[in-house]
């Protein structure tokens, strides 16, 4: 699904945000990337997604080489990934549906269709009671919740997730972390990055670690993550 | 799988195309309309801006408009001047004025002996003392021919001044209409000035639209980012702004009309009562069927095209890549 060869990035101004990332994530796999702050996780998520270029090496993602989706080829690329940010990125003035439906408009579907997909999507996380409010109202658990049903109701292949449960206390990033694991059993492949490393590491899954954007070997062995 | 079923129900698939792309532009339309309605007072201000850049040279084409039909009115008193040769005197010409008058293109015919046709020269041309100088009258009588058609532009009276100027007794002749060329002179000036006027307002109104959609753009950058993100395409985004150019210009059309005919309802009357004094029965009209089309049509495309170079340029900025 997900394949790096050799990949560097860099901003425009800066050094190296990545160096030499070598990966590869299975059609359908679960995979957490974490890593202190500042490591890189979000700009690994961003190179999937094309909201950045690498600027060396290989990315291929669903048989496609990120090189060669260019101009008109990117918006149809993205159909097939959903994203979550840490921030949410709800749009204030929208309600809660029309946020959810935001994929699904964007892509052209028609309102019926629309209109189940995204009642079904809202059912999933739990709030479909909520689907007039506006996300202000809502605590940050229920914006996140939001924001991971608008992930998935487009029902893309691929869903990258930055920071999931970055500002909720446990229990519920438990929760959270469980409602991904559904999405990964109906075969969706599952990318999270998240620095909560005591927390993905109970969830029994692959972990990609990044070290000053590097990668560190042994994924499953977490404990490496700490600097020496 | 599926490329089978799209090549054995091809209609049904365009269909779906074409439903699909009438509902998007549908969606873009409403959602501009809405962002409208969501800033009423923005949107009023700045349709009004436009109103008032698209009236001015409405209006001055209006006036214009006006004008040519005042002076297409003052084409009925134009007439022709035939200036005999010298040696023909004031018996011979009365004598071929009562021939002309028989004519079947001529109305009236009056003459201008020669003791009159000095006279005259010396009140309107201060060589006065001059003329008084010279033993002889130098000028030719001279014969004015009402034709019975009253346009100067009739093909009749162009004949009927070539058969004229054929005349032995007849030194030259010509139409009188210096006034009217004179006036249909002016008249150009005028357009030409209203055209750069309007190309002015014009270009203020694409900058207006533009500025405009600039700043919807910038209020809305995080939807649009996100749109971006989940897989928008370029035109699904541009469409709105593009959409909400379009409203603006023909709103600025309708309030261009508006003011246009309120203004004449306002001129009207005065008017109305000057053109009385000189036993006209004129009276002012704003824009016809055709002009009202033209003036929105006007409006939409200003209006297109400033949101057109506003969104091409701004949202090349919040490109994610
Ligand atoms: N837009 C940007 N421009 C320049 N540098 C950036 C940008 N975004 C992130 N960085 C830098 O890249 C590095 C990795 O950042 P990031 O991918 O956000 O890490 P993480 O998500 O692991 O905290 C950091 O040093 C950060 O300062
Ligand atoms: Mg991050």
């Amino acid at each position: 699904m997900i394949r790096f060869t050799d990949v560097y990035m860099r901003y425009p101004a800066g050094s190296d945000v990545l160096k030499q990332i070598n990966l590869h994530v299975e059609q359908g796999a679960m995979v957490y990337v974490t890593g202190r702050s500042g490591a890189g996780k979000t700009t690994l998520l961003r190179l999937i997604a094309l909201v950045e270029r690498h600027t060396r090496g290989q990315i291929v993602v669903n048989g496609q080489n990120l090189r060669r989706v260019t101009g008109r080829r990117i918006p149809l690329f993205r159909r097939n990934i959903g994203v979550t940010f840490q921030d949410h990125r709800l749009l204030n003035e929208r309600t809660v549906f029309d946020n959810v439906a935001l994929p699904l408009a964007v892509a052209g579907y028609r309102y019926q269709d629309i209109k189940k997909r995204t009642s079904a999507a809202l059912d999933k996380v739990g709030l479909l009671s909520k689907e007039k409010a506006f996300p202000i109202a809502l605590s940050g658990g229920e914006q996140q919740r939001v924001g991971i049903a608008r992930a998935v109701v487009h029902r893309p292949a691929l869903l990258l997730a930055d920071e999931p449960t970055g500002n909720l206390d446990p229990a519920l990033s438990l929760e959270t972390m469980k409602l991904f694991e559904q999405f990964h059993q109906v075969g969706v492949t599952v990318l999270i990055a998240s620095h909560d490393f005591d927390m993905i590491k109970k969830m029994n899954k692959k972990i990609i670690t990044l070290h000053a954007g590097s990668l560190l070997p042994h994924g499953r062995c977490g404990e490496r993550s700490a600097p020496p | 799988m599926s490329k089978k079923t799209s090549k054995n129900r091809p209609v049904a698939n365009l269909n779906k195309i074409i439903g699909s792309w009438f509902l998007q532009h549908v969606q873009a339309f409403l959602s501009s309309l809405g962002q409208l309605y969501k800033n009423p007072m923005n949107a009023l201000l700045t349709t009004f801006v436009i109103g008032i850049s698209l009236a001015l040279p409405a209006g001055f084409y209006s006036f214009l408009e006006n004008a040519r039909r005042v002076t297409s009115n003052w084409d009925t008193t134009s007439h022709i001047s035939l200036f005999l040769k010298t040696d023909i005197d004031d018996q011979r010409a009365q004598a071929l004025a009562d021939e002309l008058k028989n004519h079947a293109d001529i109305k009236t015919v009056e003459v201008i002996d020669r003791e009159a046709a000095l006279l005259e020269y010396k009140q309107n041309s201060g060589f006065a003392a001059a003329l008084d100088a010279l033993e002889h009258n130098p000028l030719p009588p001279v014969i004015i021919v009402q034709p019975k058609i009253e346009s100067i532009s009739s093909m009749n009276n162009e004949r009927l001044l070539k058969a004229l100027r054929a005349l032995p007794e007849v030194d030259s002749g010509q139409f009188d209409r210096q006034w009217a060329q004179r006036l249909h002179r002016i008249i150009e000036v005028f357009q030409r000035f209203i055209m750069i006027v309007a190309a002015l307002l014009s270009i203020a109104v694409i900058l207006v639209i533009g500025n405009t959609i600039r700043l919807a753009i910038h209020n809305r950058r995080q939807e649009i980012e996100i749109n971006k993100l989940f897989g928008a395409t370029d035109a699904f985004i541009q469409r709105p702004f593009l959409y909400s150019g379009l409203l603006h210009g023909i709103g600025g059309s309708l309030i261009a009309w508006l003011l246009l005919e309120t203004a004449v309802l306002l001129l009207n009357g005065p008017v109305v009562r000057l053109t009385d004094l000189y036993g006209s029965n004129f009276s002012l009209v704003a824009l016809n069927f055709r002009e009202i089309i033209s003036l929105l049509l006007l409006g939409a495309g200003l209006g297109l095209a400033g949101s057109w170079f506003s969104v091409k340029r701004h949202l090349r900025a919040i490109d994610l890549i």
